[in-house]
This record gives structure tokens, sequence and C-alpha cells, in this order.
């Protein structure tokens, strides 16, 4: 399925409707999961829940009480049918994220480096240049799945994940980047550190990034 | 007014109806892990729908009231004694100040509810104070009850005319360490062979001690797929079955993570969430049976009318009533 088919609904339960508008990762198809999050916003329809969006899907989530999964399914067909023209949210906010690379706060970096036969500095640059994408947040609060990875950096997750990963740290997992917002077991590649607080469940909203948003990492000196 | 926990019991913590609004940030729902007897146990004690309440499994917390109070205890194998009288579970009851609480198990306790009249007011995280430990917020500091804590609560002064409401038996979910559960197949029911479709819907699943509030990992007859385990990650309905690369199946409870990468052949219907709740780890044997969508939510629907109309009022209330 490329960006432009028609979407596929699926049924998850009595509760919720999953609308499927791809199935690789792609800017212009997760575009269309974020168009459809904000026709639902518009929309907000009496007994519809939270909808949580991914690379390529939309899980809708409802009162069964309220709707069968037939009349959100109808509904949802009929607000997809003039999707396109809502204005979307392509270019959601640019947030910058300063990160200490290297040593301490980026264990890995060398051995990614040396894979891919480039030097620190190169891989940091690599890093740091493109606008990712933040495609959605899952795994734990506030984690960011991010795309737009140079290939030349692209490697795949630690053949043993660590027991303990710093909160902050900025990792590489196959084609993404991420960071941990929270200290928690992990198998991304760790070629960093922020020090900003990416989820603070006291602020509000408690996560730092959104999906939609666009991220630049800009590279810092000093201890992580 | 409040609760003053003498000893926790086993896994206990604040729950409300859930943490709603943040699934987008990956912030679980939370929430009770038998919605059924968390709302039956609230009912009992007149509170509003999602009031927060205590939860505990297999092993039931002691606590001290500080003054008269209402309390109503429901789950599967458990007990409540007020100062030593023992009281059923399903029932609301009238507590003196300064009386212990003792939740007893009673053969093998699954999830218990202990509702107190005015509800628990510990101060809500976003929204909920459902407490989720994995990331340490909601309920008391986001964490399990210990001995010592207090648990501040309104006061509720007219509750105690209500001692005495029960759910009658026929209006609870049939309970069992063999329950047939029922889920709709899908979303991704094309990933599995059909072989693989009728091993799930066909034999019996051991509930594994790998169960906790995040999810239940099942054991039996492999589930094969057709080309693979894993999907690009999209975001998960409470209720999901998941199938990794080992055929087993691992159904996604409250805590779960809001997003995953693992093939879903079917969602526990939410009528059914509370049998398989209950379940005991190494013992239970969970049979799915698929039903339709709408055969899911009707049931939900009854379920909560059951609710609505099962709850019995002794004639007492009428003369406190009277007299005012």
């Amino acid at each position: 399925m490329g960006a432009g088919d028609v979407p596929r609904m699926r049924v998850c339960g009595e509760s919720a409707v999953s609308v499927q508008f791809g199935d690789q990762i792609d800017p212009r198809v997760n575009a269309r999961v974020h168009r459809l999050v904000a026709a639902l916003r518009d929309a907000a329809w009496d007994g519809f829940g939270e909808a949580i969006p991914a690379y390529t899907t939309l899980l809708v989530q409802f009162d069964p009480l309220r709707w069968s999964t037939d009349e959100v399914t109808n509904r949802l067909e009929r607000l997809l049918m003039d999707l396109d023209d809502v204005p979307g949210q392509e270019s959601g906010r640019l947030v910058e994220i300063p990160v200490v690379y290297g040593g301490a706060a980026g264990p890995d970096l060398e051995a990614l480096a040396a894979a891919h036969g480039l030097t620190l500095d190169e891989v940091v640059a690599l890093h740091a240049l493109p606008e990712y994408r933040v495609y959605m947040i899952g795994f734990t609060p506030g984690f960011p799945y991010m795309g737009g990875l140079d290939d030349r950096i692209a490697t795949p997750r630690r053949a043993t994940p660590r027991t303990t990963i710093p909160a902050g740290s900025v990792g590489i997992a196959g084609a993404q980047t991420g960071i941990y917002p929270l200290e928690s077991p992990g198998g991304w590649q760790i070629i960093g550190r922020t020090r900003l607080v990416l989820f603070d469940p006291q602020r509000d909203p408690p996560s730092l990034l959104a999906p939609g948003d666009r991220v630049r990492f800009v590279p810092i000196k000093g201890a992580a | 007014m409040s609760l003053r926990v003498v000893s926790p019991g086993f896994y206990t913590s604040v729950q409300d109806s859930g943490r709603f609004g943040f699934q987008r940030f990956g912030v679980p729902v939370s929430g009770p892990m038998d919605a059924f007897a968390f709302d039956a146990a609230n009912r009992l004690a007149v509170n509003p729908p999602g009031t927060a309440a205590i939860e505990f499994a297999a092993a039931g917390p002691e606590l001290r009231t500080e003054v008269d109070c209402l309390v109503a205890l429901a789950g599967v194998g458990f007990a409540l004694e007020v100062d030593g009288v023992a009281f059923p579970a399903w029932m609301a009851v009238r507590a003196p100040g300064g009386a212990l609480l003792r939740v007893v198990a009673i053969d093998g306790g699954g999830w218990g509810y202990l509702a107190l009249a005015g509800g628990i007011h510990t101060p809500p995280v976003m929204g909920s104070r459902a407490t989720y430990t994995r990331a340490g917020f909601g309920g008391l500091d986001g964490r399990l009850l210990q001995p010592g804590d207090v648990l501040p609560s309104l006061p509720a002064r007219d509750a105690a005319r209500f001692a005495g409401r029960m759910l009658l038996p026929e209006f609870r979910p049939a309970y069992s360490t063999a329950p047939v559960v029922r889920v709709v197949l899908g979303p991704h029911e094309e990933a599995f062979t059909p072989a693989g479709i009728e091993a799930f819907i066909g034999s019996a699943y051991t509930l594994t001690r790998t169960a906790d509030r995040m999810g239940y990992r099942l054991e039996g007859a492999p589930i094969q797929h057709r080309a693979g385990a894993d999907i690009l990650s999209d975001g998960i309905a409470l209720g999901s079955v998941q199938v990794p690369g080992s055929g087993q199946p691992i159904v996604m409870m409250s805590d779960h993570q809001t997003t995953g990468g693992y093939t879903q052949i079917g969602v526990v219907a939410r009528a059914d969430l509370p049998l398989l709740a209950q379940c005991q780890p190494g013992v239970s044997q969970v049979r799915f049976r698929a039903v339709t969508p709408d055969e899911a939510r009707q049931a939900y629907i009854m379920q909560q009318a059951a609710l609505e109309r099962g709850i019995w009022q002794p004639l007492e209330d009428t003369a406190a009533f009277a007299h005012g």
C-alpha cells in the first residue's frame, strides 16, 4: 500500500477500529494519519475516545455502549472521503534537542562509527543534520519513534539489550532514532544523551514531543 | 477521614477507572484489572462510577478506619473481616471508627477491590488516581502501598444507611478456573494460517506465571503465522491478543503499552476481560470462543445492565429513611 491508496479499516474488538493508510514508513502516509487525527478532533463526536497514531495506522477508540463497530466504520469512511482537503499537520512544531555525543553519554558511538567506517565526528554530523519526524510515541511514556535517519548510520539494535539505559539517552535502531525518556531497559544503540526532560507527569502536556512534531539534534560539548 | 494501611497485602495499589487522554504520548490507561468488580464495589459503596478504590491480588490488605464509614469488597476469592466479624464480598458493610478491616483470601484470591464511601483522594496525575508503577506515577507516589501509608478520603456522612446492599450472585460474571472467553478475531487475522486460528479457538491455554497488570502470557498449542510475527508498530486495544514468534499468545491487560510490533490475532470481549483477569497463574485453563463485534458489544451492554439491576437493597434501608 502506498500513500495515495484507499485506507483499510480493521475492527479491534467491540471498542476500537484501526485505520491503516499504508504498510511502509513514509512521511506522506504518516501525514494522512495525522490529518485523520485532526479531522476526528474537529468532528468531536460524542462517545469517541482517544485515538493512537502510529507509523501508518490510527487506532480509534470509542464507547461500545454508544456505538457499534459498523456505525463507527461508516462515520470514519465519510470522514476519510474529505480527508485530503483537511489542512493537516504536515509541518508540526520544530523542536531542537541539545545532545552530548559519545563518551559515557553515548557508549555505542565508537563501535557504531567503526562498523560503518566513519569517524566519530562524521557520525555526529550525519545524525545532527536531518530534520526528523516524530512518527509516533510508544514503548514507554514519551518515547518518540523518529524517522529520517541517514542510511549511512542506520544500525540494527544491539544483539543483547542493556538492562538499564539512563533517561535522556539518544539511540539508533535500524533506520529510526529515538530518545529514552525514563530510565529503562532497551536494545537501541546509544550514541548520546540530552538533558531535556522528555516526560514529566506533572507537566501539561507531560510529553515534550507530540506525534507529528519535527526534531533537530544540536551537538553540544560537555558532560551529559 | 482516612484509611491507614496496617499491612498492604500483595500488589496493592490505588486504582480509578483509568488515565484517559494520554495514550498518544505513550501513557498506558492503567485502571482496574477486573473492571466489573471495581464498578460493583463503587456502586455498593454509593460512589460515582470510576471513583478511586484499593486493588490487590492474591492476598488482601489490613486497614484501620479513622471514623465510621461504609466499605464494599468485590472480586474473586476474598472475604472481609471487620474487627473479626466476617462478611462476604459483593456487599456494603458499615465499619466503626478505629476498626480493623482485614481482607482475607479464601480458596485462592484473584484480584479484589475495596471501595470506601467517599473514595480515595490521593492527588490526581494527568487527571487520574490510577497507579502506574512502571513509570512511578499516580495513586500514592506512583508505588504499591506500604505499612503506615495513610489514604485520604472525603467524608460520606449518610453512607452508613446503605450497609447491607448486595450484588446478587446471578448478576456477577461466571468466574471460573476454566473460563470460556469470547474474542473478536482480528485485526491481523490474515497473518495466521487457518491451522493457527483453529489452534487458538479450538484448544485450551494455561495461564502462565508470567502474568501481571501489563499482560497475561498463555501457553498451549502454538499459533502458526503465515509469514512472521512482526509488523510495523501500531496502537494496541485493551484485551488484544498478541502472538510473537513463539506462537504463544499474550493478552494485553490494564497497564499494557500503548503501541506494539507483534501481530494480534484477536481482542478479548470487554465483558469477558474480568473472567480472564481473575484466572489463576499456573492453574487456569482458558478457552477462546470467536464472536462478532456486535455479539461482544451486546454482551457488554447486558453486563452493564446487570450491574444496574443486580443490586439488592435491604428493607431496613426504607425504615432508616422513614425515621429520617
